[in-house]
């Protein structure tokens, strides 16, 4: 019988069906919905640039600039986003990084506005014939007036406004079943007609046949009011629901409705229906037909510990200290404040959190009527939390594999069917926090398909790399052979030719035995050139072979090395002032490392020495001294030689053009930045070719920098490590190093870039202070 | 006396029919799986950052799967380990210092100031995840790269630094919270 | 900008209030009516049983905690091992000597629950685990059953069961055989180990009923004691500590065999008052068996395994060697509890097809 009825058909039949499950907790509602909803303004406002589910959008103020009332303070971003509007006219104080109204207390840029007391509006732009537009259009208008999901989601509602399937329902929610909140209720009773208009614009964007407002029976001068503001209204019907927690859950409310379930992963738009809040509605209303942006919401302050409990308009962005302030709040020993209602609030962990689009309740309830939960206990598998699940879940199995990290098996149980409506923790005599395992399990889950996915796509392009590399490599060795093919062949052919080939090979020989282990310093074309760079190559050789035979002697390694490719870069002439600073700079980069090596070597050897010494304690004393003393000469030595590398360097940066401010021979990394920037101020008066220049002074001043600081910071591990263990102070010491270079090296880079941005600016005459 | 042969042939019959059924049936009824070195593969992060000492999670899957120690990726860190002990039957070790330290998740980044083109990191990455060409700026790809440090240390002017992904409100995850959670008996 | 709190909550914030503690405390009044009644027709022996029991659970438990390094009062004062020691008083004979009570809660607790991880972590009911480890090492004592006190030959005062308990004899000197002597001088022992005797004897059903141990509508005294039962069975279930779903199968599934029973073969089989009015099976059916650790998580699963208790009740019974094979029947249930909740998990909202209308 049922399956011949269309779902519209159906609806109109007027059943109210039941969902498994819920609870009814005590309502409290009396406390707040016994006057009408009062007016709320405040100075300050922080107004979040996020307040919705997608991307945030992108600013369009800035501080100091003066806005008015429903001013748009941000653009949309690309993808699902809203912009956020100034709740009053005033001025733009700050642009911060302020508390976000989330869970995990972390910040979020948020514009703080000082209201002028004005309250001035925009210029308002109402689209009155939106019954004649085009429903883009309309929607679009919506989208610009900031209009989200007001039932506590905050979805953004344009997406739901264009579905891209076929409604036949649209459902107004109406029913707040949560304990405390009353804003839906109050504004149900003082402003139905303008929730219908809503109701109406809205059921023309999608089409829908007819449109049902539920409201639970709890609320009976609301259900008055609509059902007045109904009278000369069609395809709009009013359907009151009986009072269960959670019946204001989307999906529970569908199948009150209709019958119907949303599929799994699904939304009620895969069965032709659409669900929106009736403030939702109202905003809707206020933004087509009076053309006001969302910059208020209704808000319930109530709780035991609140003297005047009540509903009041709040321009968004108010910080709950100011709202709770003029409603007598009083606070216990321990201060519980909860931004959302009792069964699926958060707990606010700073009261200077702002009021944004999706808080409907701010809720300051004392111990005795809402006691705080006990201690929790091991489940006892009493069932009680299955039998209050609106999803028809089983809480108990969810929990203990939440417990196990069972993902495999929480996904079998439908984990994610959950709407984390509380209902089961309510019930749970062992005071277990369900929801709370079942939110960290979810967040884990969700953690791990992205890392699988991500592993996925790097193995794959890992197996493309190796298989481009072999590939090369295959082409490699084939043009190889077939080029040597030819050129047998030629030779077979032509019997002269021989003769040059072997004169060829010959001088190669030669060259290759002097270039074994040449560094990619600077091919020059003069013969000087060459002969110096010999002469760099062979003492680079001989370094080298000397470096494998010495065993942990790490004195003349660094400096050698530098004394080659110092050398080198000496003896080379200026005939390609490229190519020697960037020489320079990779010379100074390579002394760094191979002292970094030597000091992971030292270091290495000293934490084996260490494990040694657990056994034989006799030589503790001997060894660290030994190579606290390398250490010192190590460090004395590169710090020579570096200074020795910077001066060369500036040395070689003045031959080329004007002069560059010389950083003296005590560098700290203060002088540094110092340097940076004066070098990078006279930027304005030269090329860019000057500008490279500066570059390697700065590596080199850097370089410098560092070897000091090594310098020092070894020196005082040395002199404390004397006295007492001295085994692992100077290993800590030694580790620290390394991480230090970093730190400086980022810090050189973050300043330069500065500077350089400053000298940017001031050359564009721009009056931007980062 | 022949009651006894009579018995022993009997049990020998049973013995041979049944071990007979056996077999055919571990034939038959196998169930085809990945060989095991896919499955461990598929368990390890993907980094291919060589921390295990191994050019790849491939050879060390390969190795894991001869008989190799089972923790030397810190990538992947004790929760890898515990997957590939269940996998392979073995116990659960906690993680070899040798091999480095599990850290939170980093990716490179490339100060474009100092960078002089010379392709080596591009070389060094093992996804491919850092563009550029000879001369040409060089950047990192922030999706595709899996934080493996192999690009730090080709780089001739020292550019790169690993730096941490940033947590925001959206990204966060909920077990930050610590709930009193303490369960008694 | 201030830290109001430092300690982070999650939500739900409120509790329906109802706690474990209080749930526990609430089944241990509920089995009072039963002991009473216990009380008044086989004498004192149940009450000094309940006080041993409970007192070995509490201190046994206390033990193992401090073994495993938790909170001692705070565990002990949820109850669980209180109606554990009550549980196990009431099932076993109420003159048995003390050690019988002592071994039996020692392992009921340590073995069966705290082994198993503790309270919710045991696999097996630990009352009926404790009572059978008692059946099966010590049965001659286990089937020590007094006659009701209206049939004793031997009255009784408190004084009497306290000696008859710890010493073996009573103050007048009698010991238990003696004591178990019915006016008639015959040897009584309980309506069911009696029934089981004179089948094998070959009395039909008719003629084995005219003894004085059986009432009208089942054995004197014990029809009592399971209306008692039920009476706190039925507190329970108004008061939604236990839901409907195992009693209603226990009974019903053992009242279906019993009239099967009854159809086939009238001679040789009990009567179906009898059946389900005797021994204890209400206080099986109420408290035992809806012991909510041990037993089946969904709804479903619930009616299967009070359904698979009733069934095998009657079969051990019946064919068993035991006269009342309740303790049985229960821990072969606990061992399919894994299996029966798999196949009885419901179907999650959005994962089936349209609902049926229940307006």
């Amino acid at each position: 019988m049922q399956s011949e009825l269309t779902l519209i058909e159906q609806v109109k039949l007027g059943k109210i069906w039941e969902f498994p499950g819920g609870i009814n907790p005590p309502e409290r509602k009396s406390l707040s919905n016994q006057t009408e909803i009062g007016n709320f303004t405040t100075h300050t406002l922080y107004i979040p640039i996020q307040q919705h589910i997608g991307v945030a959008g992108s600013l369009l103020v800035t501080k100091g600039e003066s806005v008015l009332k429903g001013q748009a303070l941000t653009s949309p971003g690309e993808g699902l986003s809203l912009p956020v509007h100034a709740p009053t006219s005033g001025v733009i104080s700050d642009i911060i990084d302020h508390v976000d109204a989330h869970p995990s207390g972390k910040t979020v840029l948020t514009i703080v506005l000082e209201a002028d007391g004005k309250d001035l509006w925009v210029n308002k732009n109402p689209l009155l014939n939106w019954q004649e537009l085009d429903r883009d259009t309309v929607v679009k208008h919506i989208q610009a007036a900031g209009v989200s999901g007001l039932g506590g989601a905050s979805f953004p509602t344009y997406v739901k406004l264009s579905p891209h399937k076929n409604i036949d329902l649209l459902i107004l929610n109406g029913v707040e079943c949560e304990p405390y909140i009353t804003a839906d209720d109050v504004l149900m009773r003082y402003h139905a007609n303008e929730i219908v208009q809503g109701a109406q614009i809205i059921q023309h964007l999608v089409a829908a046949k007819l449109c049902v407002i539920a409201i639970e029976d709890n609320k009976t001068e609301a259900i008055a009011s609509i059902e007045k503001a109904l009278a000369d209204v069609a395809d709009i019907e009013l359907r009151v629901v009986p009072t269960k927690y959670p019946s204001g859950g989307e999906k529970q409310l569908v199948e009150l409705i209709t019958g119907l379930q949303v599929p799994s992963g699904g939304i009620p738009a895969d069965i032709g229906i659409v669900m929106q809040n009736v403030g939702t509605s109202f905003a809707v209303k206020r933004a087509t037909i009076d053309g006001e942006a969302l910059v208020s919401r209704v808000v319930t302050v109530t709780g035991e510990r609140v003297k005047n409990p009540q509903n009041l308009w709040v321009p968004l962005g108010t910080p709950i200290k100011t709202l709770l302030q003029n409603v007598g709040y009083s606070p216990e020993k321990t201060p519980r404040l909860i931004m959302g209602g009792p069964m699926m609030g958060f707990n606010i962990v700073d009261d200077m959190m702002p009021v944004v689009k999706s808080t409907n309740c701010i809720l300051a309830p004392s111990n005795f009527h809402l006691p705080e939960r006990g201690v929790e206990q091991n489940c006892i598998r009493c069932g009680q939390c299955a039998d209050a699940c609106p999803a028809e879940l089983l809480p108990q199995q969810l929990q203990w594999f939440a417990k196990a990290d069972e993902h495999e098996k929480l996904k079998e149980y439908d984990l994610f069917d959950c709407i984390e409506c509380g209902a089961c923790a309510y019930v749970c005599p062992s005071q277990i926090p369900l929801v709370q395992y079942y939110r960290i399990a979810k967040s884990d889950i969700r953690q791990a398909e992205e890392e699988k996915l991500k592993a996925e796509k790097a193995k794959r392009r890992f197996e493309v790399r190796q298989e481009r590399l072999e590939r090369d490599k295959q082409a490699r060795l084939l043009r190889h052979k077939e080029s040597a093919e030819k050129r047998k062949k030629a030779l077979a052919q032509d019997g002269s030719a021989k003769d040059k080939i072997a004169a060829a090979l010959a001088r190669a020989k030669a060259k290759k035995a002097t270039s074994e282990n040449t560094d990619d310093l600077a091919a020059s074309d003069t013969p000087q050139d060459k002969v110096a760079a010999a002469i760099a190559r062979a003492k680079a050789k001989k370094l080298k072979s000397s470096k494998v035979s010495v065993d942990n002697s790490a004195d003349s390694t660094p400096e050698a090395s530098l004394e080659t490719s110092l050398k080198a870069t000496d003896t080379a002439p200026t005939t390609n002032p490229n190519k020697d600073r960037v020489a320079a700079a990779v010379a100074r980069a390579k002394a760094k490392k191979l002292a970094k090596e030597e000091q992971e070597k030292v270091k290495n050897d000293a934490e084996l020495k260490n494990e040694t010494d657990h056994k034989g304690h006799a030589d503790a004393a001997d060894k660290p001294v030994s190579e606290a003393q390398v250490d010192k000469t190590l460090t004395a030595a590169e710090e020579r030689k570096a200074k020795v590398a910077a001066a060369v360097a500036k040395a070689k940066a003045k031959k080329q053009k004007a002069a560059a401010d010389e950083p003296n021979q005590e560098p700290t990394l203060d002088f540094v930045d110092k340097a940076s920037a004066k070098i990078s101020n006279e930027d304005k008066k030269r090329s860019a070719d000057d500008e490279r220049k500066a570059k390697v002074a700065a590596a080199v001043a850097k370089a410098k920098a560092k070897a000091k600081k090594q310098a020092t910071e070894s020196e005082n591990s040395t002199n404390t490590s004397d006295k007492e263990t001295p085994d692992l102070n100077v290993a800590d010491d030694l580790s620290q190093t390394p991480e230090q270079i970093r730190k400086d090296k980022v810090a050189a880079a973050i300043a330069k870039a500065k500077a350089k941005k400053n000298a940017n600016n001031d050359t564009d005459n721009g009056s931007n202070n980062s | 006396m022949v009651s006894v042969f009579y018995a022993l042939s009997a049990l020998v019959l049973m013995a041979l029919i049944f071990g007979a059924i056996l077999g055919y049936a571990s034939v038959r009824f196998k169930v085809k799986s990945d060989p095991l070195v896919e499955q461990l593969d598929q368990l390890l992060p993907q980094t291919q950052c060589g921390q295990c000492g191994y050019p790849g999670c491939k050879p060390y899957a390969e190795a894991i799967a001869n008989g190799d120690d089972i923790n030397k990726c810190p990538p992947g860190g004790d929760a890898t380990i515990k997957l590939i002990a269940d996998l392979m039957g073995v116990e659960a070790v906690s993680l070899d210092a040798a091999h480095g330290e599990e850290d939170v998740k980093k990716v490179a980044y490339i100060r474009e100031d100092e960078c002089i083109g010379c392709t080596k990191c591009i070389q060094a990455c093992p996804v491919d995840a850092i563009v550029g060409a000879s001369k040409v700026m060089h950047t990192v790809i922030v999706d595709e790269c899996t934080g493996c440090d192999l690009c730090v240390e080709p780089c001739p002017v020292d550019c790169i630094d690993m730096v941490p992904l940033h947590t925001g409100a959206a990204n966060w995850k909920w077990d930050s919270l610590v709930i009193p959670t303490k369960t008694v008996a | 900008m201030s830290l109001l709190t430092n300690m982070f909550v999650s939500s739900p914030h409120g509790n329906l209030g109802l706690t474990t503690n209080q749930m526990m405390r609430i089944v241990a009044y509920a089995t009072l009516p039963g002991l009473a009644a216990q009380i008044y027709f086989f004498g004192w022996g149940s009450l000094i049983q309940a006080i041993l029991c409970i007192s070995t659970a509490l201190i046994a438990e206390a033990v193992v905690l401090s073994l495993r390094e938790k909170p001692i009062r705070r565990t002990l004062s949820d109850g669980s091992a209180m109606l554990t020691g009550l549980l196990l008083a009431l099932s076993i004979p109420p003159l048995a000597p003390w050690w019988i009570a002592v071994i039996g809660t020692v392992f009921a607790i340590i073995v069966v629950k705290q082994l198993y991880g503790g309270m919710g972590f045991n696999l097996f009911n630990p009352a009926m685990a404790g009572y059978v480890v008692l059946l099966i090492s010590f049965p001659v004592a286990m089937t020590n059953w007094l006659p009701p006190t209206e049939l004793l030959q031997h009255p009784m005062a408190f004084g009497d069961a306290f000696l008859a308990v710890f010493t073996g004899f009573t103050y007048d000197g009698y010991n238990l055989t003696q004591l178990k002597m019915s006016v008639d001088g015959i040897t009584m022992a309980t309506p069911l180990d009696h029934f089981k005797t004179e089948q094998i004897l070959n009395y039909t059903t008719t003629e084995i009923l005219n003894s004085p141990l059986y009432g009208e509508y089942g054995g004197t005294g014990w029809l009592e004691v399971n209306l008692a039962f039920l009476l706190g069975g039925l507190a329970l279930l108004k008061l939604g500590i236990i839901r409907w779903h195992i009693p209603v199968a226990v009974i019903g599934s053992l009242g279906v065999c019993a009239l099967l029973g009854i159809t086939i073969a009238p001679d040789q089989t009990y009567p179906l008052s009898f059946s389900l009015l005797s021994g204890a099976t209400m206080f099986a059916a109420f408290f035992i068996a809806t012991d909510p650790v041990s037993a089946s998580t969904t709804n479903q699963g619930r009616i299967v395994y009070g359904c698979f208790i009733g069934v095998m009740i009657y079969i051990i019974r019946i064919w068993g060697g035991y006269p009342d094979g309740i303790a049985f029947a229960v821990l072969l249930a606990n061992m399919c509890v894994p299996l029966i909740d798999h196949y009885t998990k419901p179907v999650t909202y959005g994962h089936k097809r349209r609902r049926e209308a229940k307006s």
